[in-house]
């Protein structure tokens, strides 16, 4: 196992850093800018056949025959695939994204089996020579259903009398085992100290029921993947994925082929948050590609990604929270119902983490049901499990904060971890830059501008753990001294340029004269995914290591070139230089002066560093925004934003804000208008864009980005991931700010136009009357719950 | 001894044990102490477990060391998306 | 039933096509000219991912079918540089960090082009309701709007 730069940053500020903390051009931008850029559905081999999924149009049915012939006897189908393609897998856990996935539910989620489990759900496949033809033999494929009683919303899910998807799956986590098959897949619980005695002491109680609706990752690139199989069972595999080598090993196990035998290239991504750490075209490009012989090239549609790819949970959450009258938190109780969708698997197990864990408490308990229904089956969103938990939590937050009267960043500092915190969940916090982030919320001009009626300010804060994972980069320094990176995690928004920087000042070449590339998983080790804000760290540590390698080599070699002792040699500033004993003697050599002499002093020049990155740290953020509420349309309009989160270092800033930004839209978007809408039917109303609403330019204000470092001690550059974050606090925020505009406590996401609307009027406050006389200015009024 | 807490559902598989003191040295002589202990937890540690020693959250790492007067936290595993 | 001849002028160069009675300008782009810069999200005209110009109109390609096309002018990000010469809502773009997965970065830049021929002097206000028709998941659209801003005061100096 590698080591890191010890606990210090001390080695590696020996280091001048022209290019790590600035705003470069990143390498891969202007194939982006120009179109060039080579995403999934972009490539294109000769003969390639197009592949088509055909799809259960039932929520919940038993699968008694599925009928291909007359499909496979239309000219121009290739192969048509169902089932009996996938040899059934043995229960085996599998890390996927947030939870453990069963390689079971994994084949039976790419090609249903013995029952359709959610509208959408792939039940047979086919290649063939145009979309005409796949279209027309996608009809032609006979499937009998038995239709089975459908159950979606989480809450319902768990009654008893609720219709059953999996007759074997039996509760885990509850003595004694149930005898009796259920939705609820599992059951967990953390508890520190002593609730009941806690909330004994407790001067304020606020209890409150919550209900957050599915959302989607809503990345505008849809799932694609081209895979050719040649006659000896090897297959190359072009994929939008955030992991290429997960998708190598899910189409590996799925196939029952080698390994070795697949070599899968991870395309640019448009986009990812989560949703593409899973696969679900790429087994059935292989499968197909293999008994057709071809390529076959296979791309969702909008439609089938909202139906059949993985929503976040839905989810029903009771929170209780108690405080002394002075503002200290005493006792926090939590339940959280989460749906896993049609496999057990929600991100319920983080959720109940980080529920109570931004602040320092004797007195936790926190209980999570993960729960299956008939719907997609969940995949990782953003921080997955957090934005829920933690939107309840800092919504009944800011409900005490009201009753103690105590503002609520104070409230929030006051009972804030901080280093040394013992976290509910069990260890204790490193170095932590909650405060930082509490404290430059507060500094802003922000939060200190009037507001008008129907306006609102809200605070709410939030984290993500953030992982390391293992990772593998290598630099080569050509014969001319410019240096090539590959890195093994795919891009998603800025990671070759912040490798780039680090490789650019470890080596003391210019940032020009390095080109990274995300290499394919034949030219590469092994690359955990690029998620849980791992990538930046840990492609940097890698990075770090790789230079490391080359330095001691360049070292070597100028020491045998002259004749001088090891220890009088060492790289420094960007060139090998004698030293001690040797001193003045030699004239520097600059890494691109080695690698003129390279084939002579033993060959070609080159690092890699291969870890298992460790020591990730918490990224902690305090988002403030201004809303205003239009009593009228109970359209809430997002007035100013400020997004204070803590970096570590920011490698490149400028894509740091970004993940800032992005997150922070996505959570407004959860907020406000995100939701899958269901009919009675079982099926989705709203798969597409216009009715499932994300944020536009056109909705949004500027989002000030603060960047706090406290610096991670783990990490040579002190790097924190940053990714997730940002989603965590926004529909609190947000929630909080609305109370503050309106007087009413939302409780239900999103706090959309019509629920809003509504909320007002049950109330009598968007009368004539009401908006006449100044209702629900902004301020703590008589229109309290 | 290192303090070691099994957090959430692992206590269920040691009878209900969540906390116990094990003169463990590394991550990987805890997990075959406690396979000794409680056969049940075997196959619960060879996948989706983090290790928590002082404060410091690894996840696969089988060699990391654990001191005398370590306190070690068993976790679920992390990831993201 | 036969396909359609169509000929066009796509950024700048004359082409000859044949095409489906249901495809799209889009597929067309894509699949028979080859010209994979405009991206596909949604097809049903909500994500702005595939924007081109059509006769110097903001239009999405996945709503004009390719037998419309005939005889007529489209431009395309492909067309956006001139050269080695990038356009500088490319360069601003670059330099402002206006993107991070880029998928949706031909469609803005095809549409930013389209408001500032039209509006050289554009309020911010007017930069975010005329951009938006296109859609991004992983900006927040700060980046974009400011770098947008930047070049229109930028090419009013010019």
């Amino acid at each position: 196992m590698a080591e890191t730069n010890g606990t210090t940053n001390g080695a590696v500020l020996d280091i001048p850093q022209t290019y790590v903390g600035t705003r470069t051009v990143r390498p891969d931008g202007v194939d982006k800018v120009t179109g060039r850029a080579r995403f999934a559905a972009d490539f294109n081999l000769p003969g390639q056949l197009v592949g088509r999924v055909l799809r259960s149009p039932h929520p919940h049915a038993r699968i008694i025959s599925i009928d291909t012939s007359k499909a496979q006897a239309l000219p121009g189908v290739k192969a048509v695939i169902t089932r009996d393609d996938f040899a059934d897998q043995a229960s085996e856990l599998i890390p996927a994204g947030e939870m453990m996935m069963n390689y079971r539910d994994v084949v039976r989620n790419v090609m249903a089996r013995e029952k359709v489990l959610y509208e959408g759900h792939a039940v047979a496949a086919v290649a063939a020579t145009s979309v005409a033809v796949a279209k027309k033999a996608l009809k032609l494929i006979d499937v009998k259903y038995e239709v089975l009683p459908h159950v979606i919303d989480v809450v319902e899910a768990m009654n008893p009398s609720a219709p059953v998807l999996h007759p074997d799956l039996f509760t885990a986590g509850v003595e004694p085992k149930p005898d009796k098959a259920s939705n609820v897949a599992k059951r967990i619980e953390i508890a520190i100290g002593d609730i009941e005695a806690g909330f004994g002491k407790a001067d304020v109680i606020v209890e409150r029921e919550f209900n957050t609706a599915p959302v989607h990752q809503g990345y505008i690139e849809p799932h694609a993947a081209l895979a050719t199989v040649s006659e000896d069972g090897t297959a190359e595999v072009w994929v939008t994925t955030q992991g290429h080598f997960i998708v190598r090993a899910h189409c590996a196990r799925l196939l029952g082929m080698d390994i070795s035998k697949i070599r899968v290239t991870a395309s640019e991504i448009g986009g990812g948050f989560g949703g593409k750490t899973v696969v679900y075209l790429e087994p059935l490009a292989v499968a197909l590609s293999r008994k057709a012989k071809r390529p076959v090239k296979m791309v969702m549609s909008r439609e089938e990604v909202f139906k059949a790819s993985g929503p976040t949970s839905g989810a029903n959450i009771r929170v209780k929270l108690g405080a002394s009258k002075d503002g200290k938190f005493v006792a926090g109780y939590a339940e959280l119902r989460y749906q896993a969708g049609a496999f057990p698997g929600s991100p319920v197990q983080p959720g109940v983490f980080c529920a109570f864990a931004p602040y320092d408490m004797e007195n936790v308990k926190v209980v999570g049901y993960d729960v299956v229904s008939n719907r997609p089956k969940v995949a990782a969103y953003r921080a997955p499990g957090a934005p829920i938990s933690e939107f309840a939590v800092e919504s009944v937050v800011d409900e005490i904060a009201k009753k103690l009267d105590i503002d609520p960043v104070e409230l929030r500092l006051q009972n804030a971890a901080r280093e040394g915190t013992k976290a509910a969940y069990g260890p204790k916090f490193g170095p932590i830059g909650l405060t930082e982030t509490l404290h430059a919320v507060e500094k802003t001009n922000h939060y200190t501008t009037p507001l008008q009626p129907w306006q609102g300010r809200g605070v709410a804060s939030g984290f993500w753990f953030n992982i390391g994972g293992e990772t593998c980069a290598s630099l080569t320094v050509n014969e001319d001294g410019t240096v090539s990176l590959v890195a093994g995690t795919p891009d998603i928004g800025g990671l070759r340029a912040s490798l780039a920087a680090v490789a650019a000042d470890e080596l003391g070449v210019p940032y020009e004269k390095v080109r990274p590339i995300i290499g394919d998983t034949g030219s590469i080790g092994f690359n955990f995914l690029t998620g849980g804000s791992r990538s930046c760290f840990s492609g940097a540590m890698a990075i770090v290591e790789a230079a490391k390698e080359i330095k001691a080599d360049l070292c070597r070699r100028a020491a045998k070139l002259w004749d001088c002792k090891p220890e009088d040699v060492e790289f420094s500033h960007g060139a090998v230089r004698a030293k001690g004993a040797a001193a003045g003697k030699h004239t520097p050599m600059t890494v691109a002066d080695c690698a003129k002499v390279a084939g002579k002093t033993g060959g070609p020049i080159g690092g890699t560093g291969r870890i298992n990155a460790q020591g990730a740290g918490p990224s902690f953020g305090t988002h403030l925004v201004d809303v205003e509420v239009d009593p009228e349309t109970g359209r809430v309009t997002i007035l100013r934003y400020t997004v204070a989160q803590d970096a570590g270092r920011a490698i490149h800033p400028s894509y740091v804000e970004g993940q800032f930004q992005g997150g922070a839209v996505q959570g407004i978007g959860w907020a406000l208008n995100e939701e899958y809408i269901y009919g009675k039917d079982g099926k989705l109303q709203n798969a597409g864009f216009l009715d499932y609403r994300m944020p536009v330019a056109s909705d949004l204000p500027m989002i000030d980005a603060i960047l706090v470092e406290v610096p991670n001690p783990r990490h040579p550059y002190g790097v924190r991931g940053v990714g997730e974050t940002p989603i965590v606090p926004p529909m609190a925020a947000i929630a909080n700010a609305i109370e503050q505009a309106t007087g009413v406590r939302f409780t239900e996401l999103p706090m959309s136009p019509p629920k809003v609307l509504k909320a007002l009027r049950e109330r009598g406050l968007n009368t004539r009357e009401a908006l006449r006389s100044g209702n629900g200015k902004n301020g703590h009024g008589k229109n309290g719950h | 001894m290192a303090r070691v807490v099994l957090v959430g559902n692992l206590a269920q598989l040691t009878g209900g044990v969540a906390e116990l003191d094990l003169p463990a040295t590394s991550v990987k002589h805890l997990f075959a102490l406690l396979r000794e202990r409680y056969p049940d937890i075997g196959p619960h540690l060879e996948e989706g477990i983090a290790v928590a020693i002082d404060g410091q959250i690894y996840q696969d790492s089988l060699l990391e060391p654990i001191e005398p007067a370590s306190e070690v936290f068993l976790l679920p595993q992390i990831a993201g998306g | 039933m036969a396909k359609h001849h169509v000929a066009a002028t796509v950024n700048g160069d004359e082409v000859e096509f044949l095409c489906e009675t249901e495809e799209t300008l889009l597929d067309v782009l894509r699949d028979t000219l080859h010209l994979t810069g405009s991206k596909e999200g949604c097809s049903s005209g909500d994500c702005g991912a595939c924007s081109v110009t059509l006769d110097g109109r903001l239009v999405c390609s996945c709503l004009v079918l390719g037998c419309e096309v005939d005889g007529r002018k489209i431009d395309t990000i492909e067309g956006m540089a001139k050269g080695e010469t990038l356009h500088p809502l490319q360069q601003k773009f670059l330099e402002q960090a206006a993107l991070q997965c880029g998928i949706c970065t031909p469609g803005f830049l095809v549409a930013a082009k389209s408001l500032l021929e039209r509006n050289p002097n554009p309020s911010e206000t007017e930069i975010r309701f005329w951009l938006a028709g296109n859609l991004c998941r992983c900006t927040g659209y700060d980046k974009i709007i400011k770098a947008v801003m930047e070049t229109a005061g930028d090419m009013r100096r010019a």
